[in-house]
């Protein structure tokens, strides 16, 4: 908080040193092992020490990417994943905090919802899959749902025991200026619940991807979970590896957008 | 300001009733601070409640002239408020921010040493200073009336002797009257003009003590060498009736 910012005194220096060294050390170490981890791949791709058809290597990933780049169809694959993901997780995360507030507002409606909560956040929402496909048919619709599916329940239930942890003497000081219920909502329930939503957000991210894969699994005509499949059918691996490396950077692109919008919004920690 | 008669009040759970107060009886003068001091648990919070008009007595009536300013235990700061959106929250929820219930606050926070804070969040600033901010924050409703609900007892005790000095000189300045619960026979004392000493639950009134210290400074701390001070305590001590 109060650092001194003239001043350093010889020692502090040396401190300021051996952090940034550190830093800098494990950003190196990191990076190593990525590249390490591609090399050695690629070179025991070549010597014939894994199977290349079976394993695939970086530079067949690479070669994919291009070929499937250049009809333009690896963009839609990559857009469709994408726009299902989006979607999905903005309608799960907008309803559950809905549902949370309606729950938090209603003593009642939330001891009516409890079992069915349970029951819902325990049943494997996969097995919903065949019912979505055959009531909404095979569009993306029921991919979407999917993605809504293994969201929502969870970001209903983690929010609504957010806001029942709010400090009850908070919602006295602000009962003692006479507050309504609305104003205890918008004044204090929300902002205090603001790091819950954002870590249930940041779940609900990785869970839409889940749900939206394993939809494109069950029924799809394009999509990265489409091309993994349809890779794996017919035996080609490079699709395969290449949709899950291009998979795991856009799942993590998303989650670092997601820390930087929490660090914008939280700046009073 | 205040008149409590007869007032009881009994709560209700699955298990059963339990009567938390019973027959309570007594009045607040203006300008006066008046202690309510007892074993723990024996209602002396449920009494504020009562007298803030957050609680319905069973029985028994409240009549309270003049607007009641609540400071409780904890300074209970909002984190993601700066200081000054902090004293303004309850301006904000009666729907009174305007240019000159600002003017009041701004002159609050000058007065009292945080208009340099005025945009710190409240893990920025120390202990003494979120307890003033929580001050402002009540103050700035001009009430009549302050109830101190065991306000300092969050703090460590070099701070809590300081705090409740400065807080009791600004409210006697202001010429507020104020109801101070507290379990601290000392702090009871120094602060106030009368205690009013509860038996355990159901809470009942045993005694009421005048207090009356011969000393040149009296301000909580001032009046601590009072020779009278330590007869006081003893006395509430041996009404309390602590056993462990």
């Amino acid at each position: 908080m109060y650092e001194a910012t003239q001043n350093i005194s010889k020692e502090h220096v040396e401190f300021l040193k051996k952090v940034k060294r550190k830093e800098v050390a494990i950003k190196i170490t990191q990076i190593s092992i990525l590249i390490t981890f591609f090399a050695l791949w690629e070179i025991a791709g070549r010597l014939k020490l894994i199977d290349p058809f079976l394993f695939s290597e970086p530079s067949r990933m690479i070669k994919t990417i291009i070929n499937l780049s250049e009809d333009g169809s690896l963009f839609t694959h990559i857009w469709v994943t994408l726009s299902e993901t989006l979607i999905g997780f903005a309608l799960g995360t907008f309803s559950g905090i809905v549902i949370a507030i309606l729950l938090w507002w209603s003593d009642f409606a939330s001891k009516v919802a409890e079992p069915y909560l349970i029951v819902l956040n325990s049943l494997p929402k996969i097995a919903l899959g065949p019912i979505f496909i055959v009531w909404m048919g095979n569009g993306e619709a029921p991919i979407i749902t999917m993605g809504l599916a293994i969201s929502l329940i969870v970001t209903i239930i983690s929010l609504e025991t957010g806001f029942k942890q709010v400090d009850e003497d908070k919602i006295k000081l602000l009962k003692t200026f006479g507050a309504t219920k609305f104003q205890i909502l918008t004044k204090c329930i929300l902002p205090a619940s603001i790091p819950t939503i954002m870590s249930a957000i940041k779940i609900n991210m990785g869970l839409s991807w889940v749900g939206v894969i394993t939809g494109e699994f069950l029924v799809s005509k394009a999509g990265l979970g489409y091309l993994i499949v349809y890779g794996g059918q017919v035996f080609k691996l490079d699709i395969v590896m290449t949709s899950v490396l291009i998979l795991s950077i856009l799942a993590a692109l998303m989650y670092v957008l997601l820390v930087y919008i929490e660090k914008k919004i939280i700046k009073w920690q | 300001m205040i008149e409590l008669s007869n007032i009881s009040l009994n709560y209700h759970t699955i298990k059963g009733e339990t009567e938390a107060i019973k027959d309570v009886s007594f009045d607040v003068y203006e300008g006066e601070f008046v202690g309510v001091i007892g074993p723990s648990g024996c209602g002396k919070s449920t009494l504020l409640s009562i007298i803030a008009g957050l609680l319905k007595p069973s029985n028994g009536s409240v009549i309270v002239n003049g607007k009641v300013g609540y400071m409780l235990q904890k300074d209970h700061l909002f984190e993601w408020r700066n200081i000054m959106q902090n004293v303004l929250l309850g301006l904000e929820i009666q729907n009174a921010v305007n240019e000159n219930s600002i003017k009041n606050v701004e002159d609050l926070l000058e007065r009292y040493g945080l208009s340099e804070f005025k945009y710190h969040y409240p893990n920025q600033i120390s202990g003494g200073m979120r307890q003033r901010a929580a001050l402002i924050r009540t103050l700035a409703l001009k009430p009549d009336i302050m109830l101190l609900d065991e306000a300092f007892s969050a703090l460590d005790y070099q701070t809590r002797l300081a705090i409740s000095d400065e807080v009791w000189t600004i409210l006697k300045n202001v010429k507020k009257t104020a109801v101070i619960v507290t379990h601290d026979i000392s702090e009871a004392i120094a602060m106030c003009d009368r205690i009013v000493v509860l038996s355990k639950r159901p809470a009942v009134v045993k005694n009421i003590y005048e207090i009356h210290l011969t000393c040149d400074d009296r301000s909580p701390i001032g009046c601590r060498k009072a020779p009278e001070f330590k007869e006081y305590f003893n006395e509430i001590w041996k009404e309390l009736d602590v056993h462990v």
